[in-house]
């Protein structure tokens, strides 16, 4: 079946966990003895309601506060999709969670407190959707029961947010809005019998009829080797295999490739998956190819057909995403990761740091703090094979580690 | 024109994971209880390393308490897939005083198994344990990584987690620590069954509806043994057509009513269902938050 990744996006009390309970109510997820549980326990902090967050705030510390801390992942299907939803954290942390949720997304759904309309968050919101070139947007309104179900209301939040849109570097994108209640289950699953002046789909109907082809960014054959198969054994005696997940476009036996970085050239003989062989490797697809020569390549090469290279470079420019209480300074050294090859950088300059509000940039920055957005330059000590961000969403993004601690510091995406 | 795309998404990203295991560690390990999951992770190594050998042992936590039909399948699989099978006894822990066995009506040694793990781990120095959670059994592993480092003590740091972005995983760790693998994590309990019912794969046959003796506790179905199961007197044993949807000790493991003998029911049954799988494991209703505690001290 079809699987679809989203995203969620929303402040403190815009009520994402509220939403997310509903669709896993509507949609009938929640198995008996998670609702018991759910009913249990809403029952003992007194509510009226039933508190469909309890369903996803896993951790004590985010039941105790009534807040989420981090990504949780969530799983719902339709007769028609299988959806993963990364529900991520709208307070402090929450540029750090919001790009590692929206990194896997294909779709994100971004919630407006419909008493207070576009606030600062939401620029912040819907900036990071834009960095991370999500293509496929629902903006839901929700709390319309609040504001007694009024269409004015709506759309004033609407006009608001269609200014935010014009300031967008990335205008490649759908938007739809969408008037909600997650706590009263107004157009989540179920079309309101409250508010007659909208006419379009729910939130589910929306995410129902997006088209998978559409919204995954695709760009040309990438295929970094994660490893090479010699079994020697007697059946398979010369039998030499590359192994890796294909990215971007399809390959297909007899395409001309060339091997990154040795330059050498040849062409695809047989693609398997598993025992079987096959005429296409599809994007996403995890295969082992075999080529028609014997080619020197190991872990970390890539294979990309000859009418298509990407950059090859040893410096690098990119927008970084910083997650790390340690700043990131010029001169610092880390261990870039791009898909499965690994490289050491050095920090070279940072150009300048964006406001992830669309308000600007700030050119004297000397360090990285938390969540900073900025544009830095490196230097690495062997090249890597890369794609701008925005013409390839895999082969243009990187994590950086830090080699002291061994954490994931940050998040690039190259220009 | 035959093509991948036909292949599931799904499927795709647990080799992926599953050879950047191989290719990223020094030592990994398969964590093999004989359960669905495990069989799944093993017959999805054999796809992502073919035409190569499994790089990795598999190892079971043998808690004394199985049913017996999961060991019998464990040993055939081993044997007929040629892999190196390692058996660690929570029984042995047990004797040498590591670990103190519960009392009373609940005693399970479920979490006695973490000790066992944690001085396996110690003892092999595996750096990586490939395991089959999965994020959709239970609210705290909903927040687990796919790569999830524990430290010297096995402990599951849960408010200070590496970010994990697009696909790329970060397996950069310390001497003495180690990290939980999940290759299924985003697979959901009907995904699995559909695998396997797709695949044909062979299960343990406790998986299908089948005649055994049991008796109710608290509106559960528990198997009747009275060397490992605790049973009150007045606790009757009666002989019923169940199943079991999930395989973990015997001791907190409670079967279902069912009719499901063969793949296709099984699918079908579970795709009705309005029950969770861990509904039917006693050790996660001792309190809200007793599967983020377990993790916490380092269970699987």
């Amino acid at each position: 079946m079809e699987v679809l990744k989203i995203a969620t996006a929303g402040s403190v009390d815009d009520g994402k966990s509220t939403l997310i309970g509903r669709i896993l109510y509507d949609t009938k997820s929640l198995t008996t003895d998670k609702l018991e549980a759910i009913e249990k326990t809403s029952k003992q902090k007194g509510y009226d309601y039933l508190d469909f967050s309890l369903a996803t705030d896993g951790l004590v510390a985010e039941r105790e506060q009534g807040i989420t801390i981090d990504v949780a992942h969530i799983y719902f299907s339709t007769a028609n999709k299988s959806y993963i939803v990364a529900d991520t954290p709208g307070h402090v942390e929450y540029t750090r969670n919001m790009v590692t949720g929206a990194s896997t997304s294909q779709a994100s759904i971004i919630l407006i407190d419909a008493r207070k309309g576009v606030i600062e968050q939401t620029y912040r919101h819907f900036f990071i959707n834009n960095l991370l070139r999500i293509k496929d947007i629902v903006v839901a309104i929700n709390k319309m029961d609040l504001v007694d179900y009024s269409e004015e209301v709506f759309n004033a939040i609407k006009k608001d947010f269609e200014a935010l849109m014009e300031q967008r570097e990335y205008s490649d994108q759908n938007i739809s809005f969408i008037p909600i209640s997650a706590l009263k289950g107004d157009n989540v699953v179920n079309a309101s019998d409250k508010m007659p002046w909208y006419k379009s789909k729910t939130v589910l109907g929306h995410l129902e009829q997006l088209d998978k082809k559409n919204i995954f960014n695709s760009g040309t054959a990438r295929f970094p080797v994660q490893a090479v198969v010699r079994p020697k054994t007697e059946d398979f005696h010369d039998f030499r295999g590359y192994q890796g997940k294909v990215y971007g476009g399809d390959l297909n036996v007899g395409d001309d490739i060339v091997v990154l970085p040795s330059k050498t050239t040849s062409k695809i003989k047989e693609i398997y998956f598993y025992n079987e062989k096959y005429d296409t490797a599809a994007r996403r697809s995890s295969v082992t190819i075999t080529l028609e020569d014997d080619v020197n390549i190991s872990r970390g090469d890539m294979i990309v057909k000859s009418d298509d290279l990407p950059q090859i470079n040893k410096s690098l420019n990119a927008v970084v995403c910083w997650m790390d209480s340690t700043a990131l300074k010029p001169n610092n050294k880390y261990t870039v990761q791009h898909g499965v090859n690994k490289v050491l950088a050095i920090v070279t300059d940072i150009e300048h740091k964006i406001n992830p509000d669309f308000s600007g940039i700030d050119k004297e920055a000397a360090q990285l703090e938390v969540n900073d957005i900025a544009l830095v330059s490196f230097k690495l000590n062997r090249p890597i094979f890369s794609d701008r961000f925005q013409d390839h969403r895999t082969n243009g993004s990187f994590i950086l580690i830090d080699n002291n601690t061994n954490n994931t510091v940050g998040a690039g995406f190259i220009q | 024109m035959k093509s991948t795309a036909i292949i599931n998404s799904l499927e795709n990203e647990a080799i992926y994971i599953l050879r950047e295991v191989a290719a990223q560690f020094e030592r990994p390990v398969l964590l093999f209880s004989g359960g669905k999951d495990s069989i799944t992770l093993v017959r999805l190594a054999q796809k992502a390393f073919y035409p190569g050998k499994i790089p990795f042992p598999l190892m079971h936590i043998d808690t004394g308490h199985n049913f017996p039909e999961t060991i019998e399948f464990r040993d055939r699989l081993v044997k007929e897939l040629g892999l190196e099978l390692i058996v660690r006894n929570v029984q042995e822990s047990i004797d040498k005083g590591k670990v103190v066995e519960e009392k009373g009506k609940y005693a399970s040694r479920n979490m006695l198994q973490t000790g066992t793990l944690l001085d396996a781990i110690e003892e092999f120095k595996f750096d990586a344990c490939i395991g089959g959670a999965r994020r959709d059994e239970e609210k705290a592993r909903a927040k687990e990584r796919i790569f999830s480092v524990r430290d010297d003590f096995g402990q599951w740091d849960e408010k200070n987690q590496r970010p994990e972005l697009f696909d790329m995983l970060n397996g950069q760790i310390d001497l003495g620590q180690n990290v939980r693998v999940f290759p299924i994590s985003n697979w959901t309990e009907l995904d699995v069954w559909s695998y396997i019912a797709k695949e044909g794969f062979e299960i343990p046959s406790i998986y299908f509806a089948h005649q055994r003796k049991v008796f109710f506790r608290d509106g559960m179905i528990w198997s009747f043994d009275d060397d490992v199961v605790y049973r009150e007197e007045d606790e009757v044993c009666q002989e019923l057509t169940v199943r079991f949807r999930t395989v973990g000790d015997m001791s907190c493991t409670a079967a279902v009513l069912s009719d499901a003998a063969d793949l296709a029911s099984v699918v079908q049954e579970i795709r009705d269902s309005s029950i969770s799988e861990r509904g039917a494991r006693i050790d996660d209703k001792r309190s809200d938050s007793a599967m983020e505690k377990r993790k916490q001290q380092g269970y699987f």
